[in-house]
Order: structure tokens, then sequence, then C-alpha cells
């Protein structure tokens, strides 16, 4: 067992685990952290996106151990203290998910879009998160809801965390 | 009814506990078992991976190699990780080549200032591999040590003349250029011991013009079929090029401009060109592409990525 420290969510947690457990299981089974799907497990669907150090990483293909002193952030982590974040509210109102499997990854790599480029259009939206896969809304809702975020409220009048 | 298909390892199958956050329980282990090492040092690394010689594989940014431990298509004793080697990441310019460090991301390359200006050919080729969520984890030389005959960076590294630099602790150091590293499918020059620490790429020169370009099924998927090409275009005459292919065969394939026949030629007359590539070629047949389409592909392709490494040739040559 190895002994590993890191940040999730803001807050520092510690754990011990074999090298050979994902940052996804670590989160899910260790911390509790459900909120980050696995559908594929090898790097394809996009479900489990997390931040790491601030960039999306899929936690599917990260060791925990490589973790070690870094900073993560679930999509537990995307609202701060509200219930929900104006993105996922933007979600919520357009319908952006049926059966919401695939979501949290959707979220993750949205708020990583927003932040980087706060007023995308519709193909940089649909480019940014083709690397996320989604079996029941065929897309659309997804985008809209995304550029409804977008569109909402100037960005830089949010909270820097609840964007 | 047919037999029940056996079960995917890794999976949760019905019947097991239902996990309660908290509780940790042994269905979660998914990879197969190993020793995972964290050396902090290149020298430690090279050490640690000569002392297990054949049982041990080092970890870049898992983007390959981790899917593969999850599929037990790998199952090392010994992982060296080598993300906390701070001494193979960078970029810097030396005797006018970029150096990378093999552990650089491909997102840090994709971002790199130094990058755009001095091998603007990198950038566009990266923009090609995956999605951003694998980039920001997956390295250069993780991409090259893999070897995949589908992906970018091989063909990019032919085509630019890259050179490798392979440490092993009993060897030292050596210097590998690209064309004799890719052997075949997920097979490199590299020995069991050795370590690829850094990659130097010769400035793509003024006057100079490139392009990549490929067609996947999906923005993100593999190439079927990817182009590289660099170009040196004087007055309308093509006086050097070379293009590099993915996706065709068993490794990255390049060819210059003596090999396709267009030395001397003009700028803009390729087709011929393709044509003959195309069947020289044996690409393999996939559930993405069979090996017609991947040639007509070739054909369509390697015509386009010339004329705009032309182009931009020229642009380069009048600003
Ligand atoms: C969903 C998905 C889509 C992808 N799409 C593409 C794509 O379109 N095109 C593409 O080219 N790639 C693609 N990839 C793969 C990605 O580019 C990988 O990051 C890359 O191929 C391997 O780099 P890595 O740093 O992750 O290496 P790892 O996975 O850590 O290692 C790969 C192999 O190289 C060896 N290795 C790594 N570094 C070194 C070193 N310094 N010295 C010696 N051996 C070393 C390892 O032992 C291992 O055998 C995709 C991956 C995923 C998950
Ligand atoms: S579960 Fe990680 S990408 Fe599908
Ligand atoms: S909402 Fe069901 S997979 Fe996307």
């Amino acid at each position: 067992m190895i002994p590993i420290t890191l940040t999730v969510n803001g807050q520092l947690r510690e754990g011990s685990v074999e090298g050979r457990v994902t940052l996804a299981d670590f989160l899910r089974e260790r911390l509790g952290l459900t909120g980050t799907h696995l559908g594929c497990e090898h790097g394809v669907c996009g479900a489990c996106t997390v931040l790491l150090d601030g960039e999306p990483a899929r936690s599917c293909l990260v060791l925990a151990v490589q973790a070690q002193d870094k900073e993560v952030t679930t999509v537990e982590g995307l609202s701060g203290s509200e219930p929900l974040s104006a993105l996922q509210r933007a979600m919520r109102d357009n319908f952006s998910f049926q059966c919401g499997f695939c979501t949290p990854g959707f979220l993750i790599q949205a708020w990583a879009l927003l932040k980087e480029n706060p007023r995308p259009t519709e193909e940089e939206v649909r480019h940014a998160l083709s690397g996320n896969l989604c079996r029941c809304t065929g897309y659309q809702s997804i985008v809209a809801g995304v550029l409804a975020a977008s569109t909402r409220a100037p960005l830089e009048s949010q909270q820097e965390g609840s964007l | 009814m047919g037999e029940q298909a056996p079960a995917r390892p890794g999976r949760y199958s019905p019947g097991l506990p239902r996990l309660v956050p908290g509780t940790y329980a042994a269905v979660v282990l998914k990879l197969p078992p190993f020793v995972y090492l964290a050396p902090a040092s290149l020298e430690e690394a090279l050490s640690l991976h000569a002392d297990h010689e054949d049982e041990s594989r080092v970890l870049a940014g898992g983007q390959s190699l981790i899917p593969l431990l999850a599929l037990r298509l790998a199952r090392p004793e010994y992982l060296v990780d080598l993300s906390r080697i701070g001494e193979l990441e960078g970029i810097s310019e030396e005797d006018g080549a970029v150096c990378i460090g093999a552990m650089t991301s491909e997102l840090a390359l994709e971002h790199s200032h130094l990058i755009a200006e001095r091998l603007p050919l990198l950038p566009q080729a990266l923009s090609f591999i995956g999605h951003p969520a694998i980039r920001s984890r997956g390295t250069l030389g993780g991409s090259l040590a893999h070897g995949d005959p589908a992906a970018e960076l091989p063909a990019v590294a032919l085509v630019l003349g890259a050179q490798l630099v392979a440490e092993s602790r009993d060897r030292g150091r050596r210097t590998i250029a690209a064309r004799d590293f890719f052997l075949g499918p997920f097979t490199t020059a590299l020995q069991g011991d050795e370590i690829l620490t850094e990659i130097r790429i010769p400035w793509q020169a003024p006057g100079t013009g490139s392009c990549f370009h490929e067609v996947a099924r999906r923005l993100g998927d593999f190439a079927m079929v990817g182009v590289a090409a660099v170009a040196r275009v004087e007055q309308g005459m093509i006086r050097s090029c070379r293009v590099a292919l993915t996706g065709v065969a068993d490794r990255a394939v390049l060819r210059t401009d003596g090999e396709l026949g267009l030395t001397g030629e003009s700028a803009g007359s390729f087709d011929a060109a393709a044509r003959r590539l195309a069947e020289e070629l044996n690409p393999p047949a996939d559930l993405h592409g069979s090996a017609p389409y991947r040639r007509h592909l070739v054909r369509t392709l390697v015509p386009r990525v010339l004329e705009r490494a032309c182009q931009a040739a020229a642009a380069g040559a009048i600003s």
C-alpha cells in the first residue's frame, strides 16, 4: 500500500492505495464521490473526466498514486457552496441529459471550455465536447445547454469556481 | 440461446455486494497487479528499469499503457513512473534544433510559442490526437515509444528528421534517427532497459512549408490515413520535399521527393505521384476502412497536403 495525499474539491484528502487503483476508483470507492462515472474504463467515453491541476483528464487513465500532491476537481466540486452552478442550471433548463450517465464528464469538459473561452461558438462547443460520448440525447440539447450557460450572464460577474 | 459471454475482466458482475462509499471492496482492483516505482531522478529510473529489464515497463502519460493494463494486454511486474522526473520535461533550443523532453505533454507542445514558431507542423498534427483530456496527459516520448502504426507523431518525427535520444544505465546515451526508430507495429529500436529521454527536431527552415491532415471516422479517432509533408519550393518548382504517412502500413512510412519522382516537378502536379504511392503501399483493412478505401485516401490526401505545404512555402518566401 502506498500513502497518498491530494486535494479534492478544495479539501485535503489522504489515503493509502495499491499502485493499480485508478484515480476514478479512488474517488468513487474511497472518497464516496460517485458523481464521477465510469463507462468504458479505457479512455474513450469521457464519463470519468475530472480536472487534474485544472486540466481535464480521464480519471480512469490516471493511477491514484499519480495524483499525489495534485488538485482534483470532480463534478461535486463545480457548484461551490451553491446547490447548482450556472452551467449546471443552464444544462438542466435545456434538458441536456436523459439518463444522466454522461453528464458529469460533459459538465467538467464544458466547464474547462468556458473557463478558457467564455463565449464559444457552437462549433467550438461541439469541438470541445467531441471526446465525450452520450448514448441518449443526440448531443443537440447538451450543446444548447453549454451555449445557454455562456450567454446567460457575463461570466466575469460570476464567482470563481461557480461558473 | 447461445452460451453466455464470458465476463469482461474488470467489469462489475451482478450479484456482487453493493459498494458502500468508504468501504473498499476488492472488486475494484481492475488493473493487473504491479509494483509501482516512482523515481525522482532519471538516474534512479534508469537503474530501476535496468534492474527489472524484462519485467519492467515505464509509465509516461498512461494514455496508451493504462488501457493496455485495463484490457490485460500488458502485465508488467514493475511500473516505473517517469512523471516525477522534472528533467524529462521541457522545450528548449540548441544548434538549430528544438529539444523536447520525452515527458513533455502533447498539450504543452500545442501551447508552446517556441514550437509554433520553429515547428509549425507539430501543433497541426497534435490537434488530431484524441481530445484535450487525452493530450493533457499523453506525452511526445510516450507516443513515439508506443509506436502505434496509426499514430500522428511518428509520421511527424519522420518527416521532420527527428533524432531520438535513448539512455540506459549500462550503455549510456545513444541517438537514434527517427528513420531507424520505428521497426513495426508497437515495436521500436528501444532496448528493454532503455528510456527515451529527449527528442531533437531540426527547425523547419525558412522557405519551407508544411502541412498535416488526416481522415478518421470521428474527430479524435486514430487516422485511417494521415499525411505529413514538408516542401521547399523555388520559382514554382519543387526543390525538395518529404512526405510521411500514418495508418497505411505496419509503421509510419517516409518518402522523399526523389522516391516520389517529384524533384524539379512543378508545385501543383502531385496526382501521378500520389497514384504511384497508393499502388506501392499495402494498407491494412479493418472496421474503419478497407484497403482500397485507404488507397483512395492516399490518392486524395497526398496531393492536398503537398499543395498546402507548397502554398505555405510560397507564403513564407514572400513575407
Ligand atoms: C481515447 C484515446 C484516443 C487517442 N487517440 C489518439 C490518436 O488519435 N492518435 C495518437 O497518436 N494517439 C492517440 N491516443 C494515444 C495517446 O496519444 C497516448 O498518449 C500516446 O500514444 C502514448 O503516450 P503516453 O505518454 O500516454 O504513454 P504511455 O501510455 O504511458 O506509454 C505508452 C508506451 O510507451 C512506453 N514509454 C512511454 N514513455 C517512454 C519513454 N520515455 N521511454 C521508453 N518507453 C516509454 C511505455 O512503457 C508504454 O509501453 C489516444 C488515447 C486515448 C485514450
Ligand atoms: S470511463 Fe474513463 S473515459 Fe470512459
Ligand atoms: S444522457 Fe444518457 S448517456 Fe448521455
